[in-house]
């Protein structure tokens, strides 16, 4: 007994010092590093080069706008974040039941995959327009377009996923008596989530861009349609607030998703944070 | 008599058309009786272990457990895999205990249990720890004590302790054995090593390579409980050599 514990043990890692570890784990601090750096250089730039403000404002005109028409740009917004989330949760609504039934029908996916790839290979701005004929300005055309963009990625991901729980895994649940049921919620979806994630990371940066796609085609709010009047009336910075507001949007979408992902999989080597700092 | 295996063969079909894994096999295996396969690479232990539990079915042949036919998965059973079958998303405490969630046992008491066996393997200070944590071996030992949790009344281990170092291997031979006699059960064992095969045993059974055949069947008369020390004895030196002389003369083994 001693033996077989006195084998396990010299094993686990080493622990480095604190402050390494944080370094290593937080990606914060590096971004914000890298953020500052940039702007400083885009400040510095406009600056030193004197562009005129309807080419490039500097970052300090920009944070002027936004702080000034903060009531404005967050009301638009809203719009849109309300378009890209809802929009992302149709496309899983929609896009996880059909990786489903992918997985377990052949004839199924047979029949209904070569549908979904032609449809994909059909540039989604060309047929917004279409769209705003037959679903006008509202918010329903701006679900679908944001839908019909995220949704592929997600089916794709959730589709390899399901499909890679190995035969011997398979063996083990039957064994011990597992139903088909049993083995689809305890051992295949648990098995699939790893690359389900892969497929919503992906698809939430799209959502963003099928959100602007849809409004620049037709609507009346929106960072978008804020996007088109600012050009119209060549109001450069303004523009410039809508993307960066934008951008920081994406990039907490993504976060969030990344956050959500490490909770439920802590297990899951690519959020194994330790990985990093060992290597 | 627990277990019927009469005339079973294996047929694989695959890309490259049909393989042959198995030759008419027939095997009896008393209720309580350890029971030991060794053989060469290939030869079908695997595939007859896999066909006794109804997972893998059979070509021609039959096969029952207590009067039962095996057509279907048998689900009154324990095995430990050729490969450890861990689930990643689980700790090492939650994958012991998903044999008791299956089959809804008492959590409680099972808890318990699973923290006793993975104690005895060495695993009391890794419960709470994901399986991409562990060694090799490690996982293999978390396997095992998955297969033991519910008392299976029949234990298929696949090359258990094929990963493990060679004190640990013996640790596990003694734990394992002892373990038996406390709660007696059936056992098909499959492994390489022969002396673990005599060490274990009331009988060895010898396999030829594929297409596979039983070569011979031999009964391991040493007393019990065993321990290690009886590895040294002429009785069981002369088993091994018994054993090791059926591989000879049957061509599995070749020094020339
Ligand atoms: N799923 C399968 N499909 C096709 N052929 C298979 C399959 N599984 C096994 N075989 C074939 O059957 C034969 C026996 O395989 P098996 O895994 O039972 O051997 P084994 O005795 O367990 O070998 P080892 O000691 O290496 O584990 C092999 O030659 C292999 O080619
Ligand atoms: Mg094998």
């Amino acid at each position: 007994m001693t033996q077989a514990k006195e084998l396990a043990l010299p094993q686990m890692r080493a622990t480095p010092s604190t402050w390494r570890r944080w370094l290593a784990q937080a990606e914060t601090p590096y971004a914000l590093i890298s953020g500052l750096a940039f702007f400083l250089t885009w400040q510095v730039a406009v600056d030193a080069f004197d562009f005129p403000a309807y080419l490039l404002p500097s970052p300090l005109a920009v944070l002027k706008d936004l702080v000034l028409s903060w009531d404005l740009l967050l009301s638009e917004t809203a719009v849109t974040l309300f378009e890209i989330v809802l929009g992302f949760i149709v496309s899983v609504a929609i896009a996880m039941p059909l990786a489903i039934l992918f997985t377990y029908s052949r004839t199924f996916e047979r029949l209904v995959y070569p549908i979904i790839v032609g449809t994909q290979t059909i540039p989604k701005v060309a047929v917004a327009p279409l769209f705003l004929v037959w679903f006008g300005f509202g918010l329903l055309p701006k679900i679908i377009i944001v839908t019909l963009i995220t949704f592929f990625p997600i089916v794709i991901n959730a589709v390899v996923g399901l499909k890679s729980l190995n035969m011997q895994t398979v063996y083990l649940a039957q064994s011990m008596g597992a139903s088909p049921l049993q083995v689809f919620w305890r051992f295949r979806l648990p098995n699939a989530l790893p690359s389900v994630f892969a497929g919503l990371k992906v698809a939430i940066v799209l959502a963003v861009i099928g959100a602007i796609v849809a409004e620049f085609v037709g609507a009346d709010s929106g960072l978008g349609y804020l996007i088109i009047v600012a050009a119209t009336d060549q109001n450069v910075t303004r523009q410039f607030s809508a993307i960066l507001i934008l951008s920081v949007a994406g990039i907490l979408l993504f976060g969030l998703i990344g956050l959500l992902e490490r909770q439920l999989l802590p297990w899951h080597s690519s959020v194994r944070r330790d990985a990093l700092v060992d290597s | 008599m627990l277990i019927k295996i009469e005339d079973v063969t294996k047929t694989y079909s695959t890309r490259n058309g049909p393989i042959r894994a198995l030759d008419p096999l027939s095997l009896d295996i008393k209720q309580n009786e350890f029971v030991s396969i060794v053989g060469p690479s290939g030869c079908g232990k695997s595939t007859l272990m896999m066909m006794l539990s109804g997972l893998v079915s059979h070509s021609t042949g039959r096969i029952s457990i207590a009067g039962k036919p095996i057509n279907g998965p048998y689900t009154d059973i324990g095995i430990v895999f050729q490969q450890d079958t861990l689930l990643e998303w689980r700790t090492v405490i939650r994958n012991v205990l998903l044999q008791a969630e299956l089959r809804k046992l008492d959590m409680v008491k099972y808890t318990e249990r699973a923290r006793h066996l993975l104690e005895i393997v060495g695993l009391k200070d890794f419960e709470n720890m994901y399986p991409h944590e562990l060694s090799g071996g490690m996982r293999q030992r978390a396997s095992i004590c998955r297969a033991l949790l519910h008392n299976p009344p029949l234990l298929l281990m696949d090359e258990p302790f094929g990963a493990l170092d060679a004190l640990t291997r013996d640790q596990l031979n003694v734990d394992l054995m002892r373990f038996w006699r406390e709660s007696p059960t059936t056992v098909l064992f499959i492994t390489h090593s022969v002396s673990e095969a005599v060490f274990l045993s009331d009988r060895v059974v010898i396999m030829s390579a594929r297409p596979g055949r039983i070569e011979d069947v031999v009964d391991i008369n040493l007393p019990r409980p065993r321990r290690l020390a009886i590895r040294e004895t002429p009785q069981f030196l002369e088993y091994s050599r018994r054993i090791g002389r059926v591989f000879e003369s049957s061509g599995i083994l070749r020094e020339d």
